[in-house]
């Protein structure tokens, strides 16, 4: 069992937890995820590791509640314990001094952006970070990009925060003025890695991405979370997370994430019940 | 009194009945059933049967403790060389180990050897299991990696020579294909617990949700433990690589039964996890698990069930008896069937497979006669749900974070006989090191590695 030793609400239905789990905290590293399982009837889901802290041996995941199981999760409090909790998952990122990096973070994106872009900053980079969100109050750990970043720009879909946009609108605009970007990371929704991957893609800029498919054993086995890489059957939880973008096929990805719905809206809907 | 020439026969779920349900299909001997088979053993002197028992059990001597109605004579007897006889009661491959040797088998219907385990290890957990005397310490410390048949076999038979053993576990919960793979109808869940409890019983450890070779490495485990057994399985899908592999109701064998069988989608929304079956479903290969899934698609409600298989019903690979069970329940078989192509719809689901139709020429390399495409033969199948049920590869990630371990070109870990790798202190065996083979093949592996393990902790620790 693993303990819930920290709770705190970043935005609505955005929820922030620190989890007890000194084996996982000792090996995490950036881009990697972990697989929880609430209880005896829950099923495995994956999040990415949002931070870590080896001294105290916790890791923080930070979900956003669109499902029945991040509902339940973000329905437990400090104290309460999480049945199965196991990773560090997938490869990590990978770290070295490129020169300047872009980090795009989109939505819930941002939660596993943090801990790269800082471990760029670490390595020298010059990190220009891009953030975005719907809304201003969906907008997630913008202090805390700050601190990683030497430039931080900020959109949402409706203005009520930096520009009124999307996140690829900056990235064109600092390649239409000549920037020099050595690479790019980008996380967020698949619509918005498209996006960056295809902005990128004419200049020849690198850019890596994270995937986040519908997985169960994170460890190989079921290749549930198969995407096309290259044209070639790539596991995320193993090969993965991240991919090399411009290899990517997003479509699939897209239709891939599509498979349960309909069964995910009857489970949420029989939560819905059990909690009135 | 002449030895009868068939085997008592054994009841099971009616196939109309037990589609609708994920009960166990075959129920068991009675009493007065195993007493009865039991008197059918000629008790040869030389014991043929033992020798095609992958982990010598000594049978006759067992078969006739059951004729003397000393059922717990005969388990404590089982389970001095098997401590799963309820999974191998109702897995192994007996027709091609010891009941394959059965002298009976000359004349008729071997003895039902793979029942009257069965009955023995059942009537046992319905008493109660007997907590088994622990061995005096050594004060040695092994790991074992993997908690599937090879890793529980090496771990009880380490524990019951006196080391300190720990098995680390991936998922959830302890079991490794016998949890995940092996559907309930086939074999419990409830008398796998059993037999894990009975394993913990001899004080063997078994730490859930640590992924080694992630959460820990070999080598991190070598700084706590005197050596380290690796018995993680071939849990690897092989896939066919035809157009529409990646379209929406395409599993691979494991996807699919581990949604079912390890987390329970059959009783979605109770559980959490959701599966899609649809009306038609097609499993690809005819292997045990290729049953098991076709099977498994009809209780989950799929009105048509297909096995294809671009060989023939002779050289499926398939136990005689799935394929029978399967055949009961109505699967639809497919054979000299060769997939091609997966077409889905406008919103990436699968609708529709190509196949190719097949005739079998000369032997190839396997020694089976190989299938050819017969031209102009192309016709499409309307499908929802295809599982590719087509092998299993090992899996790589212990090889890949292991440095200095050797590696096949299959992907296996290399071993000696005994389990010995490359490294020092370091033994494999089951799927592992030899790559996907049965249930009973790991557990011996799994016994020749603690032999193994006890002899070099004696020699070098």
């Amino acid at each position: 069992m693993y303990e819930i030793v920290k709770k705190r609400e970043l935005a609505p239905d955005v929820k922030l937890f620190e989890v007890s789990a000194p084996l996982v905290a000792r090996k995490a590293e950036p881009g990697q995820f972990v697989i929880l399982r609430l209880d005896e009837k829950g099923e495995r889901i994956p999040l990415t590791i949002a931070d870590f802290n080896r001294k105290k041996g916790t890791i923080t995941i930070i979900f956003q509640e669109v499902g029945k199981t991040t509902m339940q999760l973000g329905n437990m409090d400090k104290g309460d314990k999480i049945l199965n909790f196991v990773g560090p998952l997938g490869c990590p990122s990978e770290i070295k001094n490129y020169g300047t990096v872009v980090c795009i973070g989109g939505g819930i994106g941002v939660a596993p952006l943090y801990p790269i872009a800082r471990a760029l900053k670490d390595a020298d980079n010059k990190v220009i970070s891009i953030i975005g969100a719907r809304n201003k109050n969906l907008l997630i750990l913008e202090k805390e990009m700050r601190k990683v970043s030497d430039e931080l720009y900020i959109t949402t879909d409706d203005g009520s925060k930096g520009k009124k946009g999307f996140v690829s609108d900056i990235l064109k605009k600092l390649i239409d003025e000549s920037r020099k970007i050595d690479r790019v990371f980008a996380i967020g929704p698949v619509i918005m890695m498209k996006v960056v991957a295809d902005v990128t893609k004419p200049y020849g800029i690198k850019t890596i991405v994270s995937l986040n498919p519908i997985m169960i054993d994170g460890t190989g086995m079921c290749g549930g979370c198969r995407v096309l890489v290259d044209n070639e059957i790539k596991f995320a939880c193993v090969d993965g997370p991240e991919f090399d973008a411009h290899l990517v096929d997003f479509d699939t990805l897209m239709g891939r994430n599509r498979r349960f719905l309909k069964k995910e809206e009857i489970s949420v809907k029989e939560y819905g019940k059990k909690c009135q | 009194m002449p030895v009868k020439r068939e085997k008592q026969p054994m009841r099971e779920q009616d196939p109309t009945e037990r589609i609708k349900n994920f009960r166990e299909v075959p129920l068991g001997y009675t009493k007065e059933q195993a007493i009865e088979e039991a008197k059918r053993c000629l008790q040869c002197k030389d014991m043929p049967c033992m020798k095609g028992c992958p982990v010598g059990i000594e049978i006759p001597i067992f078969i006739e403790c059951i004729k003397e109605g000393n059922f717990e004579k005969a388990i404590e007897k089982i389970k001095e060389k098997n401590a799963l006889p309820a999974v191998t009661g109702r897995v192994c491959p007996y027709e091609g180990q010891c009941e394959g040797l059965c002298t009976l088998g000359k004349i008729g219907e071997p003895v039902a050897i793979g029942r009257l385990e069965r009955f023995v290890a059942d009537l046992e957990r319905e008493k109660g299991i007997k907590t088994p005397k622990k061995a005096k310490s050594t004060g040695k410390k092994v790991a074992v990696v993997g908690s599937g048949p090879a890793g529980l076999t090496c771990a009880s038979d380490l524990a019951k020579m006196g080391h300190e053993v720990v098995v680390f576990e991936a998922l959830h919960e302890p079991g490794g294909v016998l949890l995940y793979g092996i559907p309930e109808f086939r074999l419990p869940k409830k008398i796998l617990h059993n037999e894990i409890e009975y394993i913990k019983k001899l004080g063997v450890q078994i730490r859930e949700d640590v992924v080694i070779g992630k959460t820990l490495t070999i080598k991190d485990l070598l700084e706590e433990f005197d050596a380290v057994f690796i018995g993680t399985g071939a849990g690897l899908p092989v896939w066919m690589g035809i157009p529409g592999e990646n379209l929406n109701g395409v599993y691979s064998a494991n996807e699919f039964l581990t949604r079912v069988n390890l987390m329970k989608a059959y009783k979605f929304p109770e559980y959490d996890t959701p599966i899609e079956i649809g009306e038609r479903v097609a499993t690809i290969g005819a292997g045990n698990v290729a049953m098991d899934c076709a099977r498994t698609a009809l209780r989950l409600g799929a009105k048509k069930s297909y096995i294809i298989y671009r060989r023939s019903r002779e050289e499926a690979p398939a136990r005689a008896e799935e394929i029978n069970h399967a055949g009961e329940e109505g699967v639809i078989f497919k054979f000299l069937t060769l997939p091609t192509k997966y077409i889905g719809d406008d919103q990436g689901h699968l609708r529709k497979m190509e196949c190719l139709e097949m005739e079998l020429t000369e032997k190839d390399e396997s020694g089976r006669r190989r299938p050819v495409a017969i031209e102009g033969s192309e016709f499409t199948l309307d499908i929802d749900t295809v599982i590719v049920a087509i092998g299993q590869k090992p899996n790589p990630l212990i090889p890949k974070t292991t440095e200095g371990l050797e590696i096949t070109k299959w992907g296996t870990i290399k071993t000696d006989e005994s389990g010995r790798t490359s490294m020092k202190g370091i033994f494999a065996g089951g799927d592992i090191a030899t790559g996907a083979a049965t249930v009973i093949l790991a557990m011996g592996a799994g016994k020749r590695a603690a032999e193994s393990i006890d002899n070099y902790l004696r020699e070098n620790v």
